[in-house]
């Protein structure tokens, strides 16, 4: 889907600040990432390019940092977050197979949004719920043993 | 300060301390093999080919990152060094298509020398490719992260030589690209396509847009009239691709491969240089009469225009408006020219050959069509003539020498000297002082603008009054210079920039390897040719005399405004 960028008001003003803060400092660009994305929730690209020009840090380079470092995402999140464990236990127990039918069914891949807006997806390491496997979440609610069948009427569950 | 002992190879080199064991093993004359290593710019030990062992430590060693140390005994060539130098090679081998046949940098790739010199007779290791495909966006450059192993080169360059930062490690893992940011198309970004990144790079995962198809299809055409120019920095670099000596001056033998591979008139871009300094040399005393805008800021360079449309609009109105040679002479190729020769413009094809990579974009800016036309059909580089010239199975070096076609051949060593850092601000430096003075140059060498250093000025006496200059070469040295004028640090009447360092002999189209000592050679070479010729001072150009006299009128008059000046374009910062 397009990234729009959502800047105005509120969330204009704490960017702004934050800016202001590390301007011409390019050694606080991932603090300055993090709390941005704090900010907008994601990092969207005319944010991206704000930072590239207080920070004085080429744009090409900020996307660098930021394309490497899994925590930083430029998709917006969705209504709902699908974790997908893909812990040892989970994986063992079918997750690969839940991950590809998620897939298929939201028409993106980890660490995007549904086009409208209703689901992002991301693949997480070991929820702690080894003996449920395979396991996802959505927002707060633990699924446990999803067998690929039942994705539909999971993610039916959640639709507005 | 006390050097350092270390022996390499059994042999004892004496060294500073700091210096690398890569460093010292070539002060001691041995050989050690890299590949990510660019020196003075890019040191970063990732491709670990220059692997040697050192007596005591517990793995080999990076040679190009560890420093000599008091009494290191290093051993660059045994069965474990080897061994592991050919496995770290097969490993990047692993997921590089092996199309050597196909490749434009056939014979000519560090990679392919390096899997030949280690030995390496199989590739074990049939892993993943890279999911990246072509991206041709750009109109001056290829890029092909397929063919990418990650050394970085071409990041430093952009980055530290050229501050332009156009592209960067992108992603992670075993989808590391090097790409620009959101891993955009390099033609919708900031690059300014300056080619540097071409030349470095040791495989053909960045390369120069090959266009010889559409000059060997003009040639073959019965309809038109193929007429080509070759820059300044041509002549002193294309003899590289044949196996002389850089800074070998194969002018009259370039211009004999040019009409053998069937090119209606062999012009030269020297004349449009003289005719620039006339442009540029009358737009400098009006501006330095008439309250400026000043700094004048020199506008012969594609890749700098483009750089300071992006990155420094605000002086734009110091720039001067004459195009550059390349287009000046497209220009009055189809008017002039066609006039004289009594040809139709529209069968005239213009083709220049180019020691560089963004004259491709300058040709199809749409505000060059000022004879109605493109005014410059194809930009080949010095690579790509090269390869033609191969193609067409010439041999090169024993060509004989001949001399361009009348009129638009005819140049002085003004024009000449345009190809190095420096050269076009002497060579306006020649012409505007007659001009204001009304007296003869004493001496025509201005020795302060020449040279390979990044940045130098001069002050030059005009009638009593002190000219202040300054030239740049490399795009980071132009950011620097800009920056002290507009923080008022600096004033200055007259600025030379050139995109790439060196000049348009260190350009990015030019032959691979171009590096400290080849750009050294070939500055030489063009300081030489300016020497030999019999006229040194644009003005004196008879050719340009009886254009002016001819077609153009005065220089700056109506005209000349018409065909050889233009504007720019502010451009988005990303």
């Amino acid at each position: 889907m397009a990234v729009t960028c959502q800047c105005g008001g509120e969330r204009t003003r704490k960017l702004e600040a934050l800016l202001d803060r590390y301007r011409g400092q390019p050694q606080a660009l991932i603090q300055v990432l993090h709390q941005a994305q704090e900010i907008y929730g994601y990092l969207p690209r005319e944010v991206l390019k704000k930072v590239s020009l207080a920070l004085n840090v080429p744009l090409s380079q900020v996307y660098g940092v930021v394309s490497f470092y899994s925590f930083f995402t430029i998709h917006p999140k969705g209504r709902h977050r699908i974790s997908v464990c893909k812990g040892t236990a989970c994986y063992v127990r079918g997750a690969e197979q839940l991950l590809e039918h998620l897939r298929e069914e939201l028409r993106i891949k980890p660490g995007e949004t549904t086009a409208d807006g209703e689901f992002s997806l991301e693949v997480v390491r070991c929820l702690g719920a080894c003996g449920l496997g395979p396991v996802i979440m959505v927002d707060e609610d633990v699924h446990a043993r999803v067998m690929p069948e039942r994705i539909p009427d999971i993610l039916s569950a959640y639709r507005s | 300060m006390s050097l350092i002992n270390i022996t390499i190879d059994g042999r004892p080199v004496q060294v500073p301390p700091g210096t690398t064991i890569l460093e010292a093993a070539r002060k001691a004359g041995v050989k050690i093999p890299t590949l990510c290593y660019l020196e003075e710019l890019s040191v970063i030990g990732a491709c670990r080919l220059c692997l040697v062992q050192v007596e005591g430590a517990r793995t080999l060693v990076a040679a190009c990152v560890a420093q000599a140390g008091e009494g290191m005994v290093v051993h660059t060539n045994t069965p474990a060094v080897r061994q592991a130098r050919r496995v770290n090679l097969e490993l990047i081998l692993s997921n590089h298509p092996r199309e050597c046949l196909t490749c434009l940098r056939n014979t000519n790739c560090e990679l392919q020398r390096l899997a030949a010199e280690l030995g390496v007779d199989q590739v074990r290791f049939e892993g993943e490719m890279s999911p990246y495909g072509v991206d041709d966006s750009s109109p001056a450059l290829v890029r092909d992260p397929r063919k990418c192993v990650l050394c970085r080169r071409c990041v430093a360059v952009c980055s530290e030589v050229q501050g332009v930062s156009a592209i960067a490690v992108q992603e992670r893992g075993f989808d590391t690209v090097v790409a620009p940011a959101f891993l955009a198309p390099l033609g919708e970004v900031s690059c300014v396509n300056c080619g540097q990144c071409s030349l470095v790079c040791p495989t053909a995962a960045i390369h120069e847009r090959d266009q010889t198809a559409e000059v060997w299809a003009a040639l073959a055409d019965p309809e038109k009239h193929v007429v080509v120019q070759t820059a300044p920095a041509v002549r002193v670099s294309v003899g590289e691709m044949f196996g002389l000596e850089p800074g070998s001056i194969v002018t009259g033998k370039l211009v004999a491969a040019l009409r053998r591979l069937g090119f209606d008139r062999v012009f030269d871009t020297d004349f449009a240089a003289d005719l620039t300094i006339m442009e540029e040399a009358n737009e400098f005393i009006h501006r330095l009469q008439n309250g400026g805008p000043l700094p004048l800021i020199t506008s012969c360079s594609p890749g700098w225009i483009k750089f300071i449309e992006h990155f420094y609009p605000q002086l734009l109105p110091n720039l001067s408006t004459c195009k550059s040679p390349q287009q000046m002479f497209g220009a009055l190729a189809k008017t002039y020219y066609a006039q004289r020769a009594g040809i139709d413009p529209a069968k005239i094809f213009v083709v220049s050959i180019m020691p560089c990579t963004a004259k491709k974009f300058e040709a199809r800016r749409p505000e060059m069509r000022a004879s109605g036309y493109w005014d410059v059909d194809v930009v080949l580089t010095t690579r790509e003539l090269g390869r033609m010239i191969k193609q067409a199975g010439f041999d090169f070096a024993s060509l004989p020498e001949e001399d361009y076609d009348e009129p638009l051949g005819i140049s002085t060593g003004a024009g000449a000297i345009f190809g190095a850092t420096g050269g076009v601000m002497e060579a306006a430096l020649r012409t505007a002082y007659e001009l204001l003075t009304g007296a003869t140059l004493l001496s025509l060498d201005f020795e302060e603008v020449r040279g390979l250093k990044g940045i130098k000025e001069a002050v030059v006496g005009v009638n009593g009054c002190e000219v202040r200059v300054a030239v740049a070469n490399g795009l980071d040295n132009a950011r620097k210079v800009l920056d002290t004028v507009i923080n008022g640090e600096k004033e200055y009447h007259f600025i030379e920039i050139m995109a790439c360092p060196g000049g348009c002999i260190g350009g990015g189209g030019q032959p691979i390897p171009t590096n400290r000592e080849t750009r050294a050679r070939r500055v030489a070479a063009i300081y030489q040719v300016d020497r030999q010729l019999p006229l040194r001072k644009s003005h004196e150009n008879p050719a340009v005399q009886a254009l002016y006299r001819e077609f153009l009128g005065k220089p700056s008059g109506h005209k000349s405004h018409e065909l050889l000046h233009t504007h720019y374009t502010p451009r988005e910062r990303f």
